[in-house]
């Protein structure tokens, strides 16, 4: 993961003055887009409880405009890590109910990128047939300990 | 490789130890690969609880292997690689473990067990020139192959702009009388995937939107719309620099040091529909116009013959003979997007190249 939002020219160029520099990859055109399309979605999840999702990877972003939406949403109190297929990191940002999310691979490749506007993001929620599986599980755990308690 | 009983998707990907959470991450960039809002997870994750593991045949013609190259070496483990849990894929001579007798023997009982069901992939042009001889597997050419497989088959997608479009073995002067999947099967429903190669993750996509939904929606090239609806150009980061008219004119000035629009070096983004420009290549790291290169029209037909990649547009010599280069040209000069246009021609523009091959 990289926060480094340095334009590219700069890369190939860097007597290349700052002000033509910033013209030619900034203002940047998503960047505001996004940010409404954020502040709608957490109206409508105050408002009506519903969340939403911002798939990233569908944006033809330029250099460095990914990493200027992170810095605008900024860093919040949260910050999770999933183990699934690879790693996730879920940050809360400094918006509450606004979560950054990064999905990786074993080879700790990024496979997605999303904002999603929610209480909590749905991937970590536990689901009742896995809560249910676990108490079968913790039961059948039980019922082996006082078998073997009764056999001593 | 290959099951007898049936198992839905969603367990054969539990039975490879992954968890619902990974299964939800598998459809969530699924669903981000087919271009669907990100709440479709949701109903691909309900349609592969459903379906069981489909067969799939791959032949490979005449090819470079570039395009199950583009598939397996993507990032590993993949949704790409998940793909490979998904289906049961009975055959493809590269990847597959039999050889000789043995695997043509599972060609055709794959054929037999799911005769009408299964998916058909192909790779690869088909040479007919001098009775189909410059590309044969098991003694039998390519054409009588693909006749043999296509006939039971569900649908058939031709990876890769060899199979869709007939490719660089097509190029002028087309010694070996290449042609494309779609000048030989005409009965049985053709989804194209060009490219060359086509992106993994798309790859992957169309298989995936063919498992979940059917057949997808096509262009007028049999490309679905979901990956291949958009130009290079439409969805190009540098697309601004374009509409204010400014262009690197060559790849060591000062326009190509600022990342302008590559339009003037040859850049065939206005013509070209792919997904690159959006899902991007190495795994999302970049593709060619952000590397400062020029689109190359790769999932365009005949794109080896459309006049050189380095020179513009507005100087290529079109293969349909209509005014569209013209215009383009008339879009740098006054900074109108000729892409319009270039829809409008997406209907009419260029058809896949049958005449260079024999008679069937």
């Amino acid at each position: 993961m990289s926060n480094i939002n340095i334009p590219i020219v700069e890369i190939f160029d860097s007597t290349l003055d700052i002000k033509s520099t910033a013209l030619t990859f900034t203002p940047s055109l998503n960047v505001e887009p996004i940010l409404h399309e954020i502040q709608y979605a957490v109206i409508k999840l105050l408002k009506s409880k519903q969340s939403s999702i911002i798939d990233l990877n569908a944006m033809p972003f330029a250099p460095g405009e990914k990493e200027k939406i992170r810095q605008e949403l900024g860093n919040g109190e949260v910050e999770i890590l999933l183990n699934a297929m690879g790693k996730s990191l879920l940050f809360e940002t400094d918006y509450p109910g606004v979560w950054w999310i990064e999905h990786y691979n074993d080879e700790e490749q990024v496979t997605g990128t999303y904002i999603e506007i929610a209480h909590i993001p749905e991937i970590i929620q536990a689901v009742d047939e896995e809560i249910s599986a676990g108490l079968q599980r913790l039961t059948q755990t039980l019922n082996d300990r006082s078998e073997s308690y009764e056999n001593e | 490789m290959k099951t007898n009983k049936p198992i839905s998707v969603k367990q054969t990907l539990q039975n490879n130890g992954v968890s619902r959470r990974s299964f939800m991450k598998f459809c969530a960039a699924t669903a981000s690969m087919m271009a669907l809002p990100p709440g479709a997870a949701k109903l691909i994750a309900a349609a592969l609880e459903k379906i069981t593991r489909p067969s799939v045949i791959w032949l490979s013609f005449q090819e470079c292997t570039g395009c199950i190259e583009s598939l397996t070496r993507s990032h590993s483990p993949s949704i790409e690689g998940l793909i490979f849990d998904v289906i049961s894929l009975d055959y493809q001579h590269t990847l597959q473990a039999a050889a000789g007798e043995s695997a043509e023997n599972a060609r055709r009982a794959a054929m037999a067990e799911n005769k009408g069901e299964y998916l058909l992939v192909v790779d690869g042009s088909i040479p007919l020139k001098n009775g189909g001889v410059y590309s044969t597997i098991a003694g039998m050419s390519n054409l009588e192959m693909l006749k043999e497989t296509a006939k039971d088959a569900a649908a058939l997608l031709c990876v890769g702009s060899c199979s869709a479009f007939g490719g660089l073995p097509n190029a002028n002067p087309n010694p070996t009388g290449a042609v494309a999947v779609s000048d030989i099967i005409k009965d049985k429903p053709i989804i194209n995937v060009p490219g060359c190669p086509p992106i993994p993750s798309v790859i992957a996509g169309v298989i995936v939107q063919y498992l979940t939904f059917g057949l997808p929606e096509l262009d007028h090239l049999n490309r679905p719309m979901a990956f291949y609806g958009q130009s290079i150009h439409d969805r190009c980061y540098r697309r601004p620099f374009y509409e204010r008219g400014q262009f690197a004119e060559s790849f060591d000035d000062e326009g190509a040091r600022k990342g302008w629009c590559l339009y003037k070096v040859g850049c065939k983004g206005p013509t070209t529909y792919n997904a690159c420009a959006t899902t991007k290549w190495n795994n999302g790291t970049s593709f060619p116009i952000e590397a400062g290169h020029g689109c190359i029209g790769c999932s365009e037909p005949n794109f080896w013959d459309n006049g050189g990649f380095y020179n513009p547009l507005s100087q290529t010599p079109i293969t349909d003979k209509t005014n569209l280069g013209v215009a383009v040209a008339a879009g740098v000069a006054t900074g109108v997007g000729a892409t319009l246009l270039a829809k409008t021609k997406q209907n009419k523009t260029k058809t896949p190249s049958s005449n260079d091959g024999e008679n069937l």
